[in-house]
């Protein structure tokens, strides 16, 4: 934490993600036109890490008690090994952090939970707007496939997204880059973002 | 809109002395390339900056002044304030920064009265600029590429002008990349010279006639030969590579072609030691003879009752022994050439030493010569099979009473004589009885085809992948990141009260899956030609089918 930076976590009021577990959102505010706001998700429960290593090694224990091949148990640990890293370096995400800069341009970032860091910045003068734009979410939850599985949950759900201009038309959108991917904080959240964002893009 | 300063890293510690760069317009930025240090005379600091103004074509000025006071000279900004009214400018920045602290003090004076100064907006960024010069990033850093010449002094050279700037310490290289340099020269002279003979004995008209080149386009060795000698003239043109894609096709197509070659090097190094060629040579005759028995062994249970299936005894025999008759003759032929196979193998294997890919092909057309058999048997069946299917639709539309209009593209009611009627219909119960034979044969054989052209596949899929894989970009990746960018990336520095918002720029760099595909080199690929639907109605019809087919090269 730097000195003289506002620096403000709402611990009053708790922010969930559309699947319902909790997540924080920090906003670090480093000067007039510049914002940070970081959204962490729930870190690598060690319980699941447990019941999948043990549902693996125990599979992989029957299969080597019915074929008395070794290289079974052997492909177990390497496969449990290989799986875990994977995991952690390419597929779990820690937090996603939005950096906007005013007139110089917005700084989109997700860390994984290895510590690996995906970047992505883009200029001020490719950004149209910042937008709350809606989507409909397919979900399957496993107790619907056991109760009714021909049942498709649908959900309405609201996520954040930059508008980048094409550049040859001035007021047309080229594309949208969705912003929190993972972390998928609900609408409370996302409101307070946009605002912060629109307070600093109104300015430059 | 805020007042942006780029700012070297370098320069943080720099004495005081006079900031140097240029003020981006529309943007209202500036970009800090070097310091000027005490003591200077400003006639010759003008006279400097405007002889780098000409040789590097950017507009260079004197941006303001910075200030790092040291003990014992407290007088210095006083002094440099007053350089304000030397150096006359539109806006007027005065840096300084405290020992000890990180942030800056940032002052702007205007001498246009209109504009109001924004002395509390200014954020100076400091980036990494050595490495953002050697990857020539693009937007406001297009300027600090372009003004090399300013930084070919560094702090050992003895001048009128003493500077820091990013390269002040010493420029960066490589003993091993000068050397290479010069060697290149006369190396590439060699190269393309011997290239040119080569092509055009290539293109001569001995080896032009029809055969020949009908050979050459089926061979696959010849092919990855000419698309080798392609490459080669591609890196060894005397012409220095200007654009950024085109250095690195050339690093990448010399570093391919560089471990292509040290790896059909070790190749044939461990195959020709042991005489191991020799015995490969000696089980080759013996592995095509147990091929031509398998055959054998198929085709009498093809005769026999197949899978309990009965068959048309006497199309059974003709076909089995038509089928038989070829294969002897075939192991004739290999008999007639076992006592030469060992020195061309001998001979042909030395030709990996051209690299691995040479090797991979060599093997492709190796197992296409000797399954050719295989080849010929397939074309029969499924010649056979196709007509009988043709003929069949034909008399079963008959049958019905309709007719093929080529004319109209569709199938139309036509009235037929009665003995029309009659012959057709018995033709048609002919052709339909005798289907299952002729398509037991031609399943047996298309599965023998496809399990040849699968392993052909194998290797070519293997062989375009050494080719295209930009080893050169994938390596620079991993150990030089910086070189190789994508775009930027900001971190918040530090903000104390007072001073301007602080930000570190970096480099970010290429995700490696995207250098892989923007830097892949374009080969003959092969790819499917069809569909897999359209695979399977060609099977289904008794088309020919040939699965892979070679794009050209595409030049770009």
């Amino acid at each position: 934490m730097q000195n003289g930076d506002q620096h403000y976590s709402m611990e009053d009021e708790t922010y969930t993600d559309i699947d319902g577990k909790a997540i924080s959102l920090e906003c670090q505010s480093h000067s007039g036109f510049c914002r940070e706001f970081t959204v962490s998700s729930a870190k690598v429960s060690i319980g699941r890490v447990m019941a999948y290593t043990c549902a693996v090694w125990l599979s992989a224990y029957i299969i080597f008690f019915v074929t008395e091949n070794t290289a079974v148990l052997s492909s177990a640990i390497i496969i449990t090994l290989v799986g875990m890293m994977v995991h952690i370096h390419f597929v779990k995400v820690d937090h996603e952090t939005l950096l906007i800069i005013g007139s110089l341009g917005v700084q989109v970032s997700s860390s994984y939970a290895s510590g690996r860091e995906s970047t992505d910045f883009i200029e001020m003068g490719k950004i149209k707007d910042i937008v709350i734009n809606e989507a409909i979410h397919m979900v399957r939850k496993i107790k619907d496939i056991v109760i009714n599985e021909a049942i498709h949950m649908q959900t309405v759900i609201y996520y954040l997204c930059i508008l980048l201009k094409d550049p040859s038309d001035p007021e047309a959108v080229s594309s949208v880059v969705p912003l929190f991917q993972s972390s998928k904080p609900r609408l409370n959240c996302l409101v307070k973002v946009y605002k912060s964002c629109q307070e600093i893009l109104a300015k430059c | 809109m805020v007042l942006k300063i780029f700012f070297p890293q370098c320069c943080n510690k720099a004495d005081s002395g006079l900031l140097v760069g240029r003020w981006i317009p529309g943007q209202n930025s500036a970009v800090v390339l070097a310091v000027i240090h005490y003591p200077f005379i400003p006639g010759q600091v003008k006279q400097y900056i405007h002889q780098m103004r000409g040789q590097s074509g950017v507009d260079l000025t004197v941006l303001g002044s910075w200030s790092m006071p040291k003990e014992g000279q407290e007088g210095m900004e006083s002094f440099l304030r007053d350089l304000s009214t030397i150096f006359p400018q539109g806006q007027w920045l005065q840096l300084s920064r405290e020992m000890g602290k990180i942030g800056f003090r940032c002052h702007v004076l205007t001498r246009d009265p209109s504009k109001s100064p924004f002395a509390s907006q200014v954020a100076p960024i400091v980036p990494y600029i050595r490495h953002l010069l050697l990857t020539r990033a693009h937007g406001v850093f297009g300027t600090v590429c372009q003004s090399e010449p300013l930084f070919f002094l560094d702090k050992y050279d003895d001048g009128p002008v003493k500077m820091t700037h990013w390269q002040s310490e010493g420029r960066e290289g490589s003993i091993i990349v000068e050397l290479m340099k010069q060697a290149s020269t006369p190396v590439c002279l060699l190269t393309t010279w011997i290239l040119t003979l080569w092509t055009s004995l290539c293109s001569s008209r001995i080896l032009n006639v029809r055969p020949m080149r009908f050979i050459s386009s089926k061979l696959s060795t010849c092919l990855q030969l000419s698309y080798r000698t392609e490459h080669l003239q591609t890196v060894c043109s005397p012409t220095r590579a200007t654009a950024h894609n085109h250095f690195m096709r050339k690093a990448n197509i010399f570093v391919s072609f560089f471990v292509d070659v040290s790896l059909g090097l070790l190749l044939v190094s461990w195959m020709y030691r042991e005489n191991r060629i020799g015995k490969l040579a000696n089980t080759l005759v013996p592995a095509a003879d147990h091929v031509a028995k398998e055959l054998e062994e198929l085709l009498q249970w093809l005769m026999g009752a197949p899978a309990g299936l009965k068959m048309n005894r006497a199309l059974d025999q003709v076909l089995g022994r038509f089928f038989l008759y070829h294969i002897h003759l075939w192991i004739s032929y290999i008999h007639l050439m076992s006592p030469f196979i060992e020195m061309i193998l001998w001979y042909v294997g030395l030709s990996a030493c051209l690299g691995l890919t040479f090797a991979l092909s060599l093997l492709s057309d190796i197992t296409a010569l000797l399954t050719f058999h295989i080849y010929c048997f397939y074309v029969y069946g499924a010649r056979l099979y196709c007509m009988t299917v043709y003929g069949l639709s034909s008399l079963w539309r008959l049958f019905r009473g309709k007719k093929w209009n080529v004319l109209r593209q569709r199938v139309d009611s036509c009235s037929y004589d009665l003995d029309q009627l009659f012959i057709g219909t018995l033709l048609f119960t002919i052709l339909l009885f005798l289907l299952p034979t002729t398509a037991l044969y031609y399943l047996v054989f298309t599965l023998l085809r496809l399990v040849v052209v699968m392993f052909q596949g194998v290797l070519h899929l293997s062989v375009d992948f050494i080719n295209s894989f930009p080893l050169f970009a994938m390596g620079l990746r991993l150990f030089r990141s910086y070189r190789l960018a994508e775009g930027v990336k900001f971190r918040v520095l530090c903000e104390e009260p007072g001073t301007p918002l602080h930000l570190m720029m970096d480099i970010n760099p290429l995700k490696v899956s995207s250098v892989v595909q923007t830097y892949r080199t374009p080969t003959y690929s092969c790819y499917p030609k069809d569909s897999w639907l359209a695979l399977c109605k060609k099977l289904f019809l008794g088309e020919l089918i040939y699965p892979w087919r070679h794009k050209t090269t595409k030049i770009d």
